[in-house]
This record gives C-alpha cells, structure tokens and sequence, in this order.
C-alpha cells in the first residue's frame, strides 16, 4: 500500500491526486475488505472455530443432546473417561497408531524420494532416475483414491477366502494363510490396518520430498559430489538435513492423521476389530456422541483427542530443534 | 555402494573417457532404485488392477479364485451398481456438493488470502493464527457442537448445509497456500492497474486472480480430492439416505453385503467412486507443472 506512493510520484500529476485519494476509506474499499476479508471470516468462525470453543464447554456438561438441559459437572466426564477401560485402549491404539505411521510412512517416503532423485547417472548432470515421470505418478494414485475405497478394497484384499492376500501367499506355498483372518484376528489386525493407512500415504510424501529435494540448488550436489561424497553420504548429509523442514511438517501432518484415523479404522473394522485391537479414539467418539447420545462426554474425548494431538505437535517440534533443526522461527 | 562411488568419484580426471560407456557403479545403484521403485509401483497398481478385474466378475467368480479373469466381463456390474445400489442417485449429489463447496471455497479463500498477503489491518495475526488453529486441532473436537449449530440453523442434513461446511473446512488449507502464493507474486502489476484506475474489485478480479492461476490450479485440485473423499463430516451431518454422497454410499453398500450378496457390484461401485478423482488427477498432472513465472509472462 505506502510503495503505492512512491511509485505514483514518478507518474503524471493527476495519477497523483487520484491515487492520494486511496488513502480515504472509500466506498469501494471498505466494501472491498468487508466482503474480501469479513465473509470468509463470518463462515470460518461460525462453523469452524465456535464449534472448537463450544466442544470444550460442553466437555463439562452431562448433555445428552435431546433437551436443552446441560448440567455442569465440571470435569466429572474426563475422570469417567480415565476409568472407561475400553476408552483407554482406543487412546493406546491411536498413541500406537501415532508412534508408527509416521516413522515408516516418512521413512519409506524418504526412501524412494532419494531413489527417484539421485538415482540417476553419477556423471555430468545431476539427474534423477530414468522413468522418475512414472514412478512418480504412479505413487500418487493411492493418495487420490477415496480412503473409504481404499478401506474397501484392501478388506476385500484381507478377505479370508477369496482375499487377494491368502491367495498370493498360498500360491507360493504357504499354506497355513489358506483361510486366515488378517483383520478378524487381534494379532494382526492392527498391523494389518497400518499397511493400508501407509499404502495409501506413502505415494503423496514421496512427491513432497521430491519437490523439495528438487528444490535444493543442484550447485550443492555438485559440489558434494566433487568433494567425494557418494551417493548414499549426499542422501544422509545433504539431502536430508536440507529437507528437515518439510520433514517435520510431514511428520506432523502423518501423526495428526494417525491420530484420527476414523476413516480407515471403521471401513476396516467397523466395530472395533477383535477384542477392541483397532478401535481408535475417533471411532469411540463417534459412538458415543451419535449412536449412544452422551454428548457431553464425547466432547470431552473430543478434547483429550486434540490435547494428545497439540502434545504431539510439540513433541516432533521439539525434538527437532533439540536434535538441532533450523533455528528459523519465521515459516 | 557408496564405498564403490567414494572410490571412483573422485576419479574424474574423465574429461576424454566421458563417452565411455556408463560406469559400473552407476548401473548397479540404478538396478537397485528400479527394483525398489517397481516392486513399490507393482504393490500399488496390483491392488488396483485387481479391483478393476474383480468388478466385471461375478460373485461366484470372485469366490471360486481371486486371480481368475471373468469368464464374461459382467459389464451389467457397473449399470446395478449404478441404479440399483443407489450410486447414480449418490454420484449426482456429491457432484453438487463438491462442485458448489469448489467454487465457494476457491473464490472466499482466494479473496481472503489476498487481503492477508498484500493488506496490513489490525486484527491480522489473529485471523493468521485461528486460520492456523483451524489447520491443527482434529476436526473430531468440532464435530458433535457443529451436528447442533446446523440443526439450530435448519441445515441440518441437507446438502447446502454440508456445502457450507464443507466450505468452512476447506478454507484454512485454501488461505494459507494461496497465501504464501500472492506474497510471491510481483505487487508492482497490482500497483500499475490501481495507477490506471482500477478500483481494488477490479484490480483483484482482473489482475491479480488470473495471475494466480498456477496456485489456484494446485489448490483447486488439492481440494477437489479432499472433498471427495470427505467420509467424516457427510456421516455425521448428512444422514438422509437420498442426500448421501458417494463415500456414504459406497460403504453402506460394503456394509450391508454380507455373504449373501453381490461383490462384483461392489467392486464396480468403487471404480465409480475412484474414475472421477482419477481423470482429476492425471489431467491437473500437466496443469501443476505451470509456474508463477508463467502467469505473469503473457
């Protein structure tokens, strides 16, 4: 806006006098921000951010929802919820759940990130891999396919008798697998339902770590490569410490999205697999809230969910600055 | 193999054996990364494949082996699926959905985000930071107070009230990258239309937007597939069976199944679901490789 100016004052006299004129509130530009800015925020606050301070109210009532009746009981719900033993193991399994999606998604991510972009020839140029175009697309197929489709298609994979899986794995000669229940079963369940969530992440990171690793100047490849560097120190030495940013924010996105889960857990199992090994707290949220009416009381979950939620964010930022990420606060 | 290059890359005194065929090294680190790329893209393009082949068996067929082709492609799956199972009527009604919650979101965003970037106001950090807040907390915190306010406002279970919420969720995401994009794109051009005379609606609508049809583009897209893919926020607000969109439906059908019914529908329900998402996909593929600079050139 004030650059505005100093440009004008090179442009003809009467541009100036218009221009001046700008820095009134006309009509064109209070209509301008009330719409532009006042709109988006009307919507955002309404159905966004009210809801969020609204949960945590009624976190502390016995609402039930079909009247308006909502008796305060202070924190009377969270200690139900810490001596609700089936509540405690959905917060174990989506604290699992967080703990192991993002170690290997971001893993095998990086993995084949790496292998696509320093693949290639160790002359000239530094270039990616041959075919690096397909692979890439390829990759990114599971993360456009709808993951209720993606829950469907893969319990259609696990399905026991006529799944792909056992179908695979008795064709080669193991026998034992003839009819075994993949996600019926609390031994691997749970596993079972973490290689679909990677399945379908794993594509999506590895096209973000290949746009950042792109995005370092090939100057730095090379130089690396003339000091001696092979290809597996460039990837360790270079490439990952210039990329920490993004995989941070990777990693805090996978773990936000492994602490939901709700998804995928409910297409896979929709009540909770065996014995409860897959029920997530999302699922017992939903639940309660929409099935057993105890609004109240899944509000609160709704809390714990996003308290563990903001702990795991700090967590992956603070250990990365600990283990010595930027020291840049600005992005 | 990073011992084998070590040893070698310094080496490159290779000024005339630059022609010489590829050195060993090379070869093996590229046979490793194919292995490892293609067992990774056979491990996802099997699935897939499989679910295409399955839905043109029928059920008998996808009992008796999961690798058998169908003895006749059962294109009638698709045409069940389609009228009988409802996916038609879901199809329509998540069209209308996305398409409507796209163009609010993209044009709301896009306004709002201009405003952030280029406009200093007080009360700025504030909306950056509940934009922020939006983007963090699980959207499960919100979901039971947010049943209410649509139930309070009569939108409860109808598809302009999912539309909007639809929009309120989306915008975070929407703000914050097409933030970052009109901080990077030249203010000089916005400059020179309000020195010729245009008002500030005409100079966002006219120069600024189109410029920043690259980042739109990728947002769009962006959005396009998460909206699609919504389960959560339809299965809670959206309960009617005939305002279902195409998630609802396609798992209420996987639901519902059991033994006693048709698999090789289901699995043609799920091309439905995934055709369109897909075509999205590879034809924004070109469309995301457009730049800021390129914008701004013509």
């Amino acid at each position: 806006m004030t650059q505005a100016t100093t440009h004008v004052q090179s442009d003809s006299g009467v541009r100036v006098a218009v221009r001046r004129r700008r820095k009134k509130l006309t009509f064109d530009k209070v209509s301008f921000m009330a719409v532009f800015l006042g709109l988006p925020l009307v919507i955002y606050l309404v159905f966004v951010i009210s809801p969020f301070v609204q949960a945590i109210y009624y976190s502390m009532t016995s609402w039930s929802g079909f009247d308006n009746s909502m008796p305060f009981v202070g924190l009377d719900n969270y200690v139900k919820l810490f001596n609700d033993s089936i509540f405690m193991i959905s917060v174990r399994n989506s604290i699992v759940l967080a703990i192991f999606l993002p170690v290997v998604t971001v893993i095998l991510a990086l993995v084949l990130a790496t292998l696509v972009t320093i693949g290639g020839s160790s002359r000239g140029q530094i270039k990616g891999l041959k075919g690096a175009g397909f692979y890439r697309i390829v990759s990114f197929f599971p993360y456009v396919i709808p993951a209720v489709v993606i829950g469907i298609i893969w319990s259609q994979i696990y399905d026991p008798s006529s799944g792909l899986l056992n179908g695979f794995l008795t064709g080669i000669g193991l026998g034992g697998f003839e009819s075994f229940p993949w996600l019926g079963d609390a031994r691997t369940a749970m596993i079972a339902s973490m290689v679909v969530i990677v399945w379908g992440f794993v594509g999506f990171y590895m096209i973000l770590f290949i746009a950042a690793i792109k995005g370092i100047p090939a100057e730095t490849f090379e130089a690396a490569r003339i000091d001696g560097a092979g290809r597996f120190r460039t990837a360790t030495t270079i490439t990952i410490p210039l990329i920490r940013d993004n995989i941070q924010t990777a990693y805090v996105y996978m773990g936000i999205l492994a602490l939901d889960a709700f998804v995928y857990m409910s297409v896979l199992n929709s009540g909770g697999g065996p014995e409860n090994s897959t029920l997530v707290m999302s699922q017992k949220l939903f639940t309660t809230a929409f099935s057993k009416g105890q609004f109240g009381l899944a509000c609160a979950m709704g809390v714990v969910l996003a308290a563990i939620t903001l702990i795991f964010s700090a967590l992956v930022f603070l250990v990365n600055r600990i283990t010595g990420g930027s020291q840049d606060v600005s992005e | 193999m990073s011992i084998n290059l070590k040893n070698r890359a310094p080496a490159a005194g290779d000024s005339y054996t630059r022609k010489a065929t590829e050195p060993r090294g090379d070869r093996i680190v590229a046979g490793v990364s194919h292995t490892m790329l293609g067992l990774w893209s056979v491990m996802v393009l099997v699935p897939l494949a499989w679910t295409v082949m399955s839905s043109f068996k029928t059920t008998k067929e996808i009992f008796a082996s999961p690798f058998s082709l169908p003895k006749v492609w059962q294109f009638q799956n698709y045409a069940n699926a389609w009228s009988t199972a409802g996916i038609g009527n879901y199809f329509l009604n998540t069209v209308i959905v996305v398409g409507c919650a796209l163009i609010i979101v993209m044009v709301l965003g896009a306004m709002c985000a201009y405003v952030l970037a280029r406009y200093v106001f007080p009360g700025h950090r504030v909306v950056y930071y509940l934009m922020l807040a939006g983007l963090t907390f699980p959207i499960f915190l919100a979901i039971v107070p947010l049943f209410f306010i649509l139930k309070n406002m009569g939108l409860l279970n109808t598809l302009p009230g999912l539309i909007i919420v639809y929009v309120a969720f989306a915008l975070p995401f929407t703000v914050f990258f097409l933030f970052a994009f009109f901080k990077a794109l030249p203010g000089e051009i916005g400059e020179a239309a309000q020195i010729d005379g245009a008002g500030e609606w005409r100079t966002f609508f006219q120069v600024m937007l189109p410029m920043a049809k690259p980042g739109l583009a990728s947002v769009a897209i962006f959005n396009f597939l998460g909206l699609w893919n919504q389960y959560l926020i339809p299965v809670a607000i959206n309960t009617e069976t005939h305002n279902w969109v195409l998630s609802q439906g396609i798992v209420a059908f996987a639901g519902q199944q059991g033994y006693a019914v048709d698999f090789g529908q289901l699995f043609a329900g799920a091309v439905i679901v995934v055709v369109p998402v897909m075509i999205a996909y590879i034809v924004f593929q070109r469309q995301l490789q457009g730049s800021v600079s390129a914008g701004t050139m013509k």
